[in-house]
């Protein structure tokens, strides 16, 4: 890889690079001429008793000192050193880790290719399958979603029966790889004494306790203001979109009557990432075999 | 005691040498709050008190604050004594103590309250970094305008590090912390991307090339021949290793950025002479224990000499270490883990913190006019508490980042990482606890220190003020 905007800055860094190493061994030479015997001083004294012996170089510290220039010397020989030169042997600290990737895929390949024989339920329920998944997700998944993949605000608990995007295992499949993007727009336009009325109206619908007028003019404007053009008439959601169903007890962003304000003034936007490229077709099979297994076992 | 012509500037030490004491309790007991506040999180109150904010406190103070009180009490004693002349400018000097505490104070109050730069050992924000300026040039005219005015010919071996210092700071200070203010509170760098990380990195490790290396071998050239009363082992050696080490530490920044965006070619030419390194620091190391020589058995009952003897053992620990740790192969094992933490500290407490703590001790009983410190004994306490402390930091740590660079690097048969990262965080609690424990002993070290200055200050009979007074340079040759 050549980063320099021209051949002059390759030089610059080439001739500096070499006559700064010459340079310490140069110093070392020509300081290494012994003068004076053991056991005198310079002669020179400070502050009544400083003074300084004239004893030359240790000859083991001159050794030390000399094979770090050679060592220096021929280091830039092999390796890329001199500017875009890139060495005899070839190496780049990007060609190593394509090296260990590429060794690392072809000793997991045999297994991996297993794995996509089989069916996500099948996959979720095989055990050997099931402990890669879960060590993949401790890697990639568990900062946003936790470690025991039960969320938290703005992230969804990935081990109850709720699918924001739909559970089937293509829809999971889909939502690793390509990622999502969630988005409640802003209503503050309705007024805030509408939206009062709709936050009691869904709080309701879970069964928490609600002011029953607002409840009733809540559920009017449900249909009248537009909530229902994407989280249906029944308020029980649409996957397609990824509106959440309204009338269970699982709030992403809070079920305070405050929270649910501010949802609706002020919308949400929230996004999973896209893996596919990152982590591959056969990762993101086993994660969502993963996922899978983890609403299984607590249905 | 009246401050004429024909004496040193002692206030001005004075000021500096107790401020080192005190601000070394406030940066070290700010370093205990964190090390605490990773064994048991529970302690990070809000957010002025949690580690994000305490932790740079605790960097600048330890760093500028106590480093940078011992360097400026030591380099106006040693360059006033060695030059035979008084200070260049009392007034300049005076300004220097107040305008470094004025930074000290500015930092211990805008940290806190999370005005940062972002850029590590440089994150005050940049009216502060102008007032840092300020006071460093006032700096550098009373230190050279007393060597200018110097009445011996030839200038000591511990004023060219001191002079070193002096001038990179300068320069990596003002280089590095070119920005761009938004606000009287905020700004952004000057520079972009990997070259900033760059420029960042060519400070940082400067930062301790110069000011925790450069000017503290200045400190060990004049402190380490006085109080052993031999002369320095080789003038020969202090030439070479004085040039190669300036020369040499500017380039090796680019090793703190091993396997990242920065060209391959930077990254060996870091490594490089991080490694040609070694010789030149290990002179400095050589040059003040062999100076010893003739004089060891001075080393069994003056625990001052023990510090400094020390002090030099772990500055040849670390500067060994430190080339190790730039080779490429164990970086990859060492880079993000508390070895690197580990190794730091084998610099900051065995070298920077105990040579500072050796000098001040020499200094203290002849700057209040006194025969010696309160209490030898406790000096000898001191030691050994503090040898213990670090010995346990460093040692925990080691432990602690291997480790982690070993339980990171895990791969399973399928591919897979052995263990996700809080699992690494939960094995090194018990290392944690040790560094806390050996943390809080240099501490408590620091706190007996405190006790015997206070005592050698207050108490016991003055001797005559003569040795204030200039050292004739007649039989200087």
């Amino acid at each position: 890889m050549n980063d320099f905007v021209n051949q002059f800055w390759n030089w610059y860094v080439i001739l500096f690079v070499l006559v700064s190493i010459i340079a310490c061994g140069v110093l070392l030479w020509m300081q290494s001429v012994p003068t004076g015997g053991k056991g005198d001083t310079t002669g020179h004294v400070w502050d009544e008793t400083l003074e300084e012996y004239n004893n030359p170089l240790p000859k083991w510290w001159m050794w030390l000192f000399y094979i770090t220039v050679i060592f220096s010397l021929v280091y830039c020989a092999l390796y890329p050193t001199l500017g875009s030169y890139q060495g005899m042997l070839g190496w780049s600290s990007i060609g190593q880790l394509a090296k260990e990737v590429a060794k690392a895929d072809e000793q997991t390949k045999p297994l991996y290719d297993k794995y996509m024989k089989m069916d996500l339920p099948t996959l979720a329920a095989d055990k050997e399958g099931n402990e890669t998944g879960k060590r993949l997700y401790l890697t990639y998944c568990m900062q946003c979603h936790g470690a025991d993949a039960r969320g938290s605000k703005g992230f969804p608990n990935l081990a109850d029966q709720d699918w924001q995007w739909g559970g089937e295992p293509e829809a999971i499949v889909q939502t690793i790889s390509a990622g999502r993007i969630g988005m409640m727009p802003p209503h503050a336009q309705i007024g805030a004494e509408t939206i009062k009325d709709l936050a009691n109206y869904v709080r309701s619908l879970s069964g928490l306790p609600a002011d029953s007028l607002r409840v009733a003019k809540g559920q009017e404007a449900f249909n009248s203001v537009g909530c229902s053009g994407c989280h249906g008439p029944d308020a029980k959601g649409m996957q397609a979109l990824g509106a959440p169903n309204l009338s269970d007890k699982i709030w992403l962003y809070g079920s305070t009557e405050a929270s649910i304000i501010e949802t609706i003034t002020k919308g949400r936007t929230n996004q999973m990432p896209a893996w596919k490229d990152f982590l591959g077709e056969e990762k993101v099979h086993v994660l969502a075999a993963y996922v899978l297994s983890l609403s299984a076992g607590n249905k | 005691m009246s401050e004429t012509q024909s004496t040193y500037n002692y206030k001005v030490v004075r000021q500096f040498a107790v401020m080192t004491v005190i601000w070394g309790i406030v940066g070290m007991l700010v370093g205990v709050i964190i090390a605490a506040q990773l064994v048991w999180p529970d302690l990070n109150f809000g957010q002025y008190l949690h580690f994000g904010r305490l932790r740079p406190l605790h960097t600048n103070a330890v760093i500028f604050a106590f480093g940078g009180s011992a360097l400026f009490a030591t380099s106006y004693y040693v360059v006033q004594r060695t030059c035979h002349t008084r200070i260049f400018s009392d007034g300049l000097a005076a300004f220097t103590f107040w305008g470094w505490q004025l930074v000290i104070v500015l930092a211990a109050i805008t940290l806190p309250l999370g005005f940062t730069s972002g850029k590590e050992y440089a994150e005050l924000e940049w009216p502060i970094d102008i007032l840092i300026t300020v006071v460093w040039v006032a700096y550098a005219i009373v230190f050279f305008g007393t060597i200018a005015k110097r009445k011996v010919t030839h200038i000591y071996v511990a004023n060219w590090f001191y002079g070193g210092f002096i001038l990179a700071v300068a320069l990596l200070h003002v280089v590095n912390s070119a920005a761009i203010p938004v606000s009287l509170t905020k700004s952004y760098s000057a520079y972009a991307g990997v070259q900033d990380a760059m420029v960042q990195w060519w400070y940082g490790h400067n930062a301790v090339g110069f000011f925790l290396t450069a000017g503290f071998l200045g400190m060990m050239y004049y402190f380490v021949p006085k109080q052993a009363g031999r002369p320095v082992y080789s003038y020969r050696l202090s030439v070479v290793h004085f040039w190669a080490l300036i020369f040499t530490y500017m380039w090796a920044g680019p090793h703190h950025l091993h396997y990242t965006a920065l060209p391959d070619w930077a990254q060996s030419v870091g490594m490089l002479f991080s490694l040609i390194l070694l010789a030149p620091s290990w002179g400095g190391m050589i040059n003040g224990v062999m100076t010893l020589s003739g004089a060891w058995h001075k080393l069994r009952d003056d625990p001052i000499l023990k510090f400094l003897i020390t002090s030099l053992s772990f500055y040849g620990m670390s500067t060994f270490e430190g080339p190790m740790m730039a080779i490429k192969t164990v970086n990859a094992l060492s880079h993000y883990t508390d070895w690197t933490i580990g190794h730091v500290h084998s610099g900051a407490l065995g070298w920077v913190a105990m040579i500072s703590i050796g000098s001040i001790y020499y200094l203290l009983p002849r700057l209040y006019g006194k025969s010696e410190m309160f209490s030898i004994k406790l000096i000898t306490v001191h030691f050994w508490v503090s040898t213990i402390g670090v010995v346990l930091y460093i040692a925990s740590m080691w432990i602690a980042g291997v480790m982690q660079g070993l339980m990171w690097r895990a791969v399973n048969l399928d591919g897979t990482l052995t263990y996700s990262f809080v699992e690494s965080v939960k094995a090194s609690y018990p290392f944690w606890a040790i560094r806390f424990l050996g943390g809080f002993l240099f501490l408590f070290g620091m706190l007996i220190m405190a006790y015997n200055m206070v005592k050698t200050i207050t108490s016991g009979r003055s001797v005559d003020d003569a040795r204030v007074v200039l050292v004739p340079a007649a039989h200087h040759a």
